[in-house]
């Protein structure tokens, strides 16, 4: 975003004793490095070793199921060489100067699978330090040279036989001069990092019901509120009788807030019952006018028209003249919800200090403005205890902070007078906007005779995610939101003339990234329509895709890996009497990590489908946690099988015609495919992996049914029959 | 006043007749580990035991749990659900973590039912389930897992 990036990576080291704990941590830059200096036990720290034993590595990253916890723990932990189960994680306070994601600028968040690629210089230099300390410790104490003391599992030790814990000398090592540069180990000898099977941080409390989420907060005096939202987007409150509402047993009051009408009663069921027992009226003279038709009318007519250019090279034009065939498609991708498993929620306090929160949030800093601006008192003023989401897939990463805020006029609507959980219900949450952005596109493709592309031309209608944020700035150039044609715009196969423009036309409807963001819709478009260039050329698609990323080695390279262990080049076994089986492949690169699937995928004689198996190959650089890259690679592709095969947000005169997982269906087990996960050896820096095992799986299921059955999907959700 | 058999301990409890099992446990028992996914019997995330059986407590009015015995995700006991919750450890099943109490309460279940199911088994008894985090895989195996461990293949102690 800025370059404070580059400048923070080269800041200073300090230390300070804390009772008998050694804490260690980074200072940003000067003027906070002389501010905080007096206040050097802050906990502005990413490792604290107690007199215990005990190691708590300090997360500035949510943990939201992508295993950020983990990861983050293996990478300080190694340089460390601490033992994997001394260590404990915490979550960071919000603070944008010690905490900041370093791909972001001065902002801490966690999303753009970046949590990992972050940290990892950051938490390699802050275990390493503690090290370096714990170390010279040891050689002060025991009268020996640093060199000659080891460490290793929790234990440092001498050839003379003595030893001694982390615990033992924490605090003798918090008098030791912070190195400046401490020694990073060399990658041959990481022995967490890459290591086969960690164990996950957060397993146990989640598995015995005891790790604690929003929706689990429950402060003395609290009120639960549940709000009554405009029954569609742009409508206002005109009125409200809360008469019945407030007969309700539990309601303790009604508040008016700029998002509707808060009931806040004892416990959920109250509130609820009140909630719904509001009389409303609604102003829907600015209130979205299009349904789901109109507006895919409307896109349509754009797709006939130029758009700003987000990509030109060569001459499209001439190309599309010498071409002895043109293929052409126009695809659908509706408007997505993210649907995580735990309703939006957010849990606030106000006191004389300010502003206490606890929430599970994927841009903390961002929040924390937003809610001190409600209250007219500083960011700083708002701490932020950050529990566990129960899923986000980006919802709570949102730059309008619409349900934190929501919440913070609750507070402030009720003077503070108690604790406020907010809570949506399912249906809340599903109406509540902020989706995956209704798309269009047309692609296309030129060959020469011999099946050669000559040209790809690409056009992509919808809303744009970043237009009024304050990620506008570095995001939105020349009309062009970079993450409504990422993907496209930069076409991994090589082509010399390529086009790729894009209409953004602006609608009240509420759009927000969704677990891969653009990749959600380009990837599929672009990996179906090289598959259907490929069949126009007679050539194999694995071998089509190859020929044509002589510049892009980590896209072949996991190509490659995928068709071997997929058996690509071995005949499918065939199916039952009547069923048509068939194999697809995709690939696509994002967020800096490659992920190349293979569906294998059986249409039965009634038209409905089966995703039997699928294969995976991951380069993501450096694998840190190999088991928690392939949960997010087996649970990427669950999840992008729910958009393939089932889900879409459907608007009605611009009110949402979906409510609970009855009308959006997601995925179940039962559809969930045998997945293999195989993960290229790299050594490059380590990229993330929350969201990229998502972009492949919807075309490589497309590609599958087409070899079936000579069908193309150009609409999502698939309809076969 | 209610009485409510909750983990077997007995509970008093003061709600409305129709207010859901669910709120009472969370909101009025405390026993969070239960979870809200949908209120509509649809995900599977606010399974408790009743009798035994797996239960949506988010469509179950506390008045027709009569002398119904409720087990929670905080009070699962005996040889299935330990098996349950060591395979799901052992395979590091979670991910967000939110369904899985749900997951482990119907899991339990299938087991306490049948020792050695098998995937159809499992997809029919875990299709109510909802996981939006889709560790679907690993569930299968962990069941499987649990299975054997049942079976005495394997420990059924947690780690620490």
């Amino acid at each position: 975003m800025d370059k404070t990036v580059e400048i923070s990576r080269r800041g200073l080291l300090k230390a300070g004793a804390l009772g008998g704990m050694l804490v260690v941590g980074f200072q940003w830059s000067g003027k906070a490095r002389a501010a905080a200096m007096p206040a050097s036990l802050a906990p502005n720290a990413f490792v604290r070793i107690a007199s215990d034993n005990s190691v708590t590595i300090i997360a500035k990253h949510l943990e939201m199921g992508q295993g950020s916890y983990t990861g983050l723990a293996t990478i300080l932990a190694e340089e460390l060489d601490a033992d994997w189960r001394q260590v404990m994680v915490e979550a960071a306070p919000a603070d944008a100067k010690r905490y900041n994601n370093l791909m972001w600028g001065p902002t801490q968040g966690t999303g753009g699978s970046s949590a990992m690629a972050n940290s990892w210089k950051q938490l390699r230099q802050a275990g390493a330090t503690a090290r370096a300390m714990l170390v010279a410790a040891a050689a002060q104490q025991w009268q020996v040279p640093a060199a000659e003391i080891a460490v290793a599992q929790g234990k440092l030790s001498h050839a003379s036989g003595k030893q001694a814990s982390f615990g033992d000398l924490a605090a003798l090592a918090a008098t030791m001069e912070v190195p400046k540069e401490p020694k990073l180990k060399d990658p041959k000898d990481f022995k967490l990092i890459g290591k086969q099977k960690l164990p996950r941080k957060d397993s146990k409390d989640k598995i015995t019901g005891r790790a604690q989420f929003t929706q689990d907060v429950n402060l003395p005096g609290m009120l639960t509120a549940v709000v009554a939202h405009p029954p569609r987007f742009g409508a206002k409150l005109k009125s409200f009788d809360a008469t019945t509402a407030k007969q309700v047993k539990g309601v303790v009051e009604v508040v008016a807030i700029p998002s509707g009408v808060a009931v806040l009663a004892h416990g959920f069921w109250a509130a609820k019952k009140g909630r719904d027992a509001l009389k409303l009226e609604w102003d829907e003279t600015a209130a979205v006018p299009q349904g789901t038709p109109e507006l895919v009318a409307q896109y349509r007519a754009l797709l006939d028209q130029p758009g700003a250019v987000a990509s030109k090279t060569g001459d499209v034009v001439g190309a599309f003249k010498g071409a002895a065939k043109v293929l052409k498609a126009d695809y659908y991708f509706p408007y997505l919800a993210h649907a995580a498993m735990e309703p939006l929620n957010c849990v606030m306090r106000q006191d004389k200090d300010g502003v206490e929160v606890w929430n599970g949030e994927q841009m903390q800093t961002v929040d924390q403005a937003m809610i001190a601006s409600v209250f007219g008192i500083k960011p700083e003023q708002v701490s932020i205890n950050m529990l566990y989401a129960g899923g986000s897939f980006g919802r709570r990463a949102n730059p309008a902070s619409d349900y934190p805020m929501e919440c913070a006029h609750i507070v402030k609507a009720t003077a503070g007078r108690h604790p406020v959980k907010l809570v949506w219900t399912r249906e809340d949450d599903m109406r509540g906007g902020y989706y995956r952005p209704l798309y269009l596109h047309r692609v296309e493709v030129a060959l020469d005779a011999g099946g050669q592309l000559l040209g790809w031309r690409q056009r992509v209608v919808g809303q744009s995610i970043m237009t009024g944020t304050p990620f506008e700035a570095f995001g939105v150039k020349d009309g062009v939101d970079a993450t409504s044609v990422e993907g496209a715009s930069d076409l991994p196969y090589a082509v010399a003339n390529l086009q790729v423009d894009l209409h953004s036309p602006r609608l009240g409807v509420p759009v927000l990234w969704w677990r891969s963001v653009g990749h959600t819709h380009t990837g599929y478009a672009v990996e179906t329509m090289i598959d259907e260039a490929a069949k126009a050329a007679g050539r194999d698609p694995v071998a089509y895709r190859l020929a044509l990323l002589d510049k892009h080695p980590r896209h072949a390279g996991v190509l490659k890996l995928v068709a071997e262990k997929a058996g690509w080049n071995q005949p499918l076994k065939a199916g039952k009497k009547g069923e048509k089986r068939g194999r697809g492949v995709a690939v696509v690169e994002s967020f800096g990590t490659f992920v190349a699937e293979v569906a294998e995928v059986t249409v039965r004689p009634d038209g409905s489908y089966k995703v039997v198996r699928v294969v995976c190959a991951v380069d993501c650089g450096i694998a840190i946690n190999p088991d928690v890259i392939r949960a997010q690679m087996e649970g990427g592709i669950g999840f992008g099988l729910s958009a393939a095969m089932h889900s879409a947000i459907t608007l009605k005169a611009g009110a949402v015609e979906q409510s609970n997982f009855h009308d959006y269906p997601v995925l179940r087990i039962g559809e969930m495919p045998r997945i293999e996960v195989h993960i290229l050896p790299s050594d490059a820096a380590p990229r993330g992996v929350g969201e990229p095992g998502v972009p492949p799986i919807a075309p490589a299921v497309a590609n599958a049914i087409a070899a079936a059955t000579g069908k193309r999907l150009y609409d999502l959700p698939f309809k076969l029959s | 006043m209610l009485k409510l058999s909750i983990n077997g301990k007995t509970h008093e409890v003061d709600a409305d007749a129709d207010t859901p099992l669910l709120w009472v446990l969370r909101d009025e028992l405390g026993y969070t580990g239960t979870k809200y996914g949908c209120g509509m019997a649809l995900c599977g995330a606010c399974a408790v035991l009743l009798n035994g059986q797996p239960t949506r407590s988010c469509s179950l009015p506390v008045s027709a749990v009569g002398k119904g015995k409720v087990t929670t995700i905080e009070g699962i006991s005996g040889a299935p659900a330990r098996a349950v919750q060591a395979a799901w450890q052992k395979l590091d099943v979670v991910q967000c973590g939110y369904c899985q109490s749900g997951q482990i309460v119907a899991a339990t279940a299938l087991l306490a039912q049948k020792p050695k199911p098998t995937n159809a088994d499992i997809d029919a008894a875990m299709s109510g389930n909802v996981c939006r985090c889709a560790t679907y895989h690993r569930i299968r195996a962990a069941i499987h897992e649990a299975s054997a461990i049942m079976a005495g293949k394997a420990s059924d102690k947690l780690e620490a």
